[in-house]
């Protein structure tokens, strides 16, 4: 085993599908999905609606049977135990606490499961309920408590047996905004106290940014990319991960020949930069770039490389301004700017100006 | 209910009663049909218990605990010496054994059904209760000549067994108790399936997976997750399997032949053949109120429980 250098594999998909069969026929929910969590890591899924992520979790949970492929769990394959067999531990999107028992009986259900003594049983309980902040209310009944309460009930509970990963299915989904970042944050201590495994389930791109140290970006049972989110955001993979991570300025580009490393390419008819070439993209082709909203700055009308835009509308968000152009290409990208708190000076809107923007900022996309 | 407070002024109190008294207007045509129909011949069954019997039937009226008396003892013809009531004290341990024997084995019967047809799909969930129901479209005397065509010493049951040579000679299942019980578990199957199907169908299947998912066993689910959750459907399929298990009359009739008798029967012997009204009516009365009595304390207990 190498020391150090690679930290211990948690959980392992190895090329896993699923196939519902249905009376209208198969459908593919997963595709020959391969991932590898590490110990300790905090990951995430993240997807629009439908694309798999549910299944994926119920699979490792052990709800759902893969149709192919494998899952191993500490390099052990679990793919044929039942749930109760699995050292995994599931926090439900409905929370799903059980409403006959008290809060602390909840959080102590899975020990009392897998028959550890009541000594021990009290202690982790009384453990998880300051753990989450629940001392006050051990002995109320689920249904007395607020939904933010429920929710640390259901992850005390899930905690409780010391699981080896720990399965979220968009936990935080059910909370008002404020509560919401709360949780966040509480989530992230609470991963950092018990050094447990997460898996992480959300459509929330703002909340996978934030949250996680590793994403994969899900769509129709496909995973599309799997990185950090600084990775995920700087260097999309391709154009659905692009535009379902953050906002995004697509503009079209020609090629201006290989060079030294990458690639030159013409954008409008003013601005040429050189740039990386992924793999996958055909130089001769029609090329996208992708363009962040921070990274367009306003110029001066003319200014040197620099493309021409008017100004069609400027939208107020208190701490930073959307301005919505429009490219004598016709296409419409969106520039941000923060209202910081020097002068801040005006743009009228139909005014004519010029867009700007780094070389390093614009990434060629496959599509 | 209206509760005055004193935040409501006098004259707004004095509006809501008049609303109120308006309600128990309205509620008349219950109550007299209440008071006629239900209470008023309870009564009168009451009132029997405590007469003397007439010579052939029905009561004479002059005061009396004879009725009551009887009921558990019994005074020797000749020498007037008091002994407790053997015949009555076998019928009534008979009826309080087929019953609570009736409700253990519909609920061990009609929990894993009502458990089947509740994680059918939605759509066909309507047909499995349909089969259920079915046995309620036939008349119940039929449907107890039925099981008796079944096991009777020249049924199905016999007559199959036999040509199988699983036995030589026929087995005595009519006029005995395990007929009655049969009998009783058959009739009342749907009684016990209804109410747990009902509790079941509000389950949360969810709480089921999380159940598993806290490493309980599937037996464990059962026993700390889905029986604790449909514990309603429990007891209310066991009350009414139970009460009108005690009272049965029609099925130990049939199928227990002349002798294995329930308190139903006895009851309906002091009307007929016996002649002892009060004896009737203070039995009636007796069961009722034990009847009562266990409901009460039962439910005093739940809600302390709480
Ligand atoms: N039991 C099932 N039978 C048939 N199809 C199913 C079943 N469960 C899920 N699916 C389908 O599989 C696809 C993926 O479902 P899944 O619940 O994993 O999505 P998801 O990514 O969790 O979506 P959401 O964000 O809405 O929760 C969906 O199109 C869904 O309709
Ligand atoms: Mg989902």
């Amino acid at each position: 085993m190498e020391a150090q250098s690679q930290p211990a594999v948690a959980m392992e998909a190895r090329g896993v599908s699923k196939i519902f069969r249905g009376p209208e026929g198969d459908f593919h929910a997963l595709d020959s999905v391969s991932v590898s969590i590490a110990e300790g890591e905090f990951f995430t899924l993240l997807g629009p609606s439908g694309c798999g992520k549910t299944t994926l979790l119920r699979m490792i949970a052990g709800f759902e049977h893969p149709s192919a492929g494998q899952l191993l769990l500490h390099g052990e394959d679990i793919s044929d135990l039942p749930p109760y067999r699995r050292q995994v531990n599931t926090v439900f999107q409905s929370y799903a606490l059980f409403p006959h028992l008290s809060v602390a009986e909840n959080i102590a259900f899975g020990l009392r499961m897998l028959g550890r003594p009541n000594a021990e049983v009290d202690q982790t309980v009384d453990r998880m309920l300051k753990l989450v902040k629940m001392e006050p209310m051990r002995n109320r009944l689920t249904s007395q408590i607020s939904g933010g309460q429920q929710q640390r009930v259901a992850l005390a509970r899930a905690l409780a047996p010391a699981p080896k990963v720990l399965l979220l299915d968009e936990p935080l989904s059910a909370l008002d905004l404020k509560l919401r970042k709360e949780m966040q944050i509480e989530l992230k201590r609470l991963q950092h106290e018990t050094g447990i495994t997460f898996i992480f389930v959300t459509h929330d791109q703002e909340e996978a940014l934030t949250m996680s140290d590793r994403i994969a970006v899900m769509r129709d049972g496909h995973v599309l990319q799997i990185g950090a989110p600084r990775e995920i955001y700087d260097q999309p993979a391709n154009r659905f991960v692009a535009s379902f991570i953050g906002e995004t300025n697509f503009l079209s580009a020609t090629s201006e020949g290989i060079v030294d490393g990458g690639i030159r390419i013409r954008i409008g008819d003013t601005v040429s930069v050189e740039t990386d070439l992924p793999d996958g993209v055909d130089p001769k082709g029609d090329l996208t770039v992708v363009v962040r909203p921070e990274h367009i700055v306003l110029r001066e009308r003319g200014a040197p490389d620099t493309l021409s835009a008017t100004l069609t509308n400027a939208v107020y968000f208190g701490t930073d301004t959307h301005y919505h152009l429009e490219l004598a290409s016709g296409q419409h990208p969106i520039a941000r700017r923060q209202n910081a708190a020097g002068a801040p000076e005006r743009v009228e809107i139909g005014a004519a100006i010029g867009v700007a923007f780094a070389p390093s900022a614009a990434r060629l996309l496959r599509d | 209910m209206v509760r005055p407070t004193s935040a409501l002024s006098s004259g707004e109190i004095t509006a809501r009663r008049t609303i109120v008294r308006r309600y128990w207007l309205l509620c008349l045509p219950a109550l007299v049909l209440l008071v006629f129909a239900a209470s008023g011949p309870l009564l009168i069954v009451l009132a029997y218990s405590f007469l003397e019997p007439a010579e052939y039937s029905g009561v004479v009226w002059s005061l009396s605990g004879e009725g009551w008396f009887k009921v558990i003892l019994n005074r020797d013809i000749f020498d007037d010496t008091i002994s407790l009531a053997d015949a009555h004290m076998t019928i009534f341990w008979r009826s309080a054994k087929l019953s609570v024997l009736t409700t253990l084995l519909t609920l061990a019967i009609g929990f894993p059904t009502a458990y089947f047809i509740a994680t059918r799909p939605k759509t066909h969930r309507q047909y499995w209760l349909f089969l259920i129901t079915i046995p309620f479209w036939t008349n119940l005397l039929i449907r107890t000549y039925a099981i008796m065509e079944v096991i009777r010493n020249e049924g199905i049951l016999n007559s199959s067994l036999m040509s199988l040579g699983l036995i030589g000679a026929p087995l005595q299942i009519l006029y005995t108790d395990t007929a009655v019980l049969i009998g009783m578990v058959y009739v009342y199957l749907p009684l016990m399936v209804l109410p747990l199907y009902a509790a079941m169908e509000r389950l949360d299947f969810r709480l089921v997976e999380a159940g598993y998912d806290l490493y309980a066993t599937r037996f464990q689910v059962l026993r700390r997750v889905i029986v604790p959750l449909v514990k309603p459907g429990i007891i209310a399929g066991s009350i009414l399997v139970f009460i009108p298990s005690l009272g049965a009359y029609v099925t130990p009739r049939v199928l227990g032949g002349g002798k294995n008798m329930m308190i139903g029967n006895l009851i309906e012997l002091q009307f007929g053949e016996g002649r002892n009204w009060p004896l009737g009516a203070a039995l009636s009365i007796g069961l009722l109120v034990t009847v009562m009595a266990a409901l009460v304390f039962y439910v005093r207990n739940e809600q302390a429980e709480r």
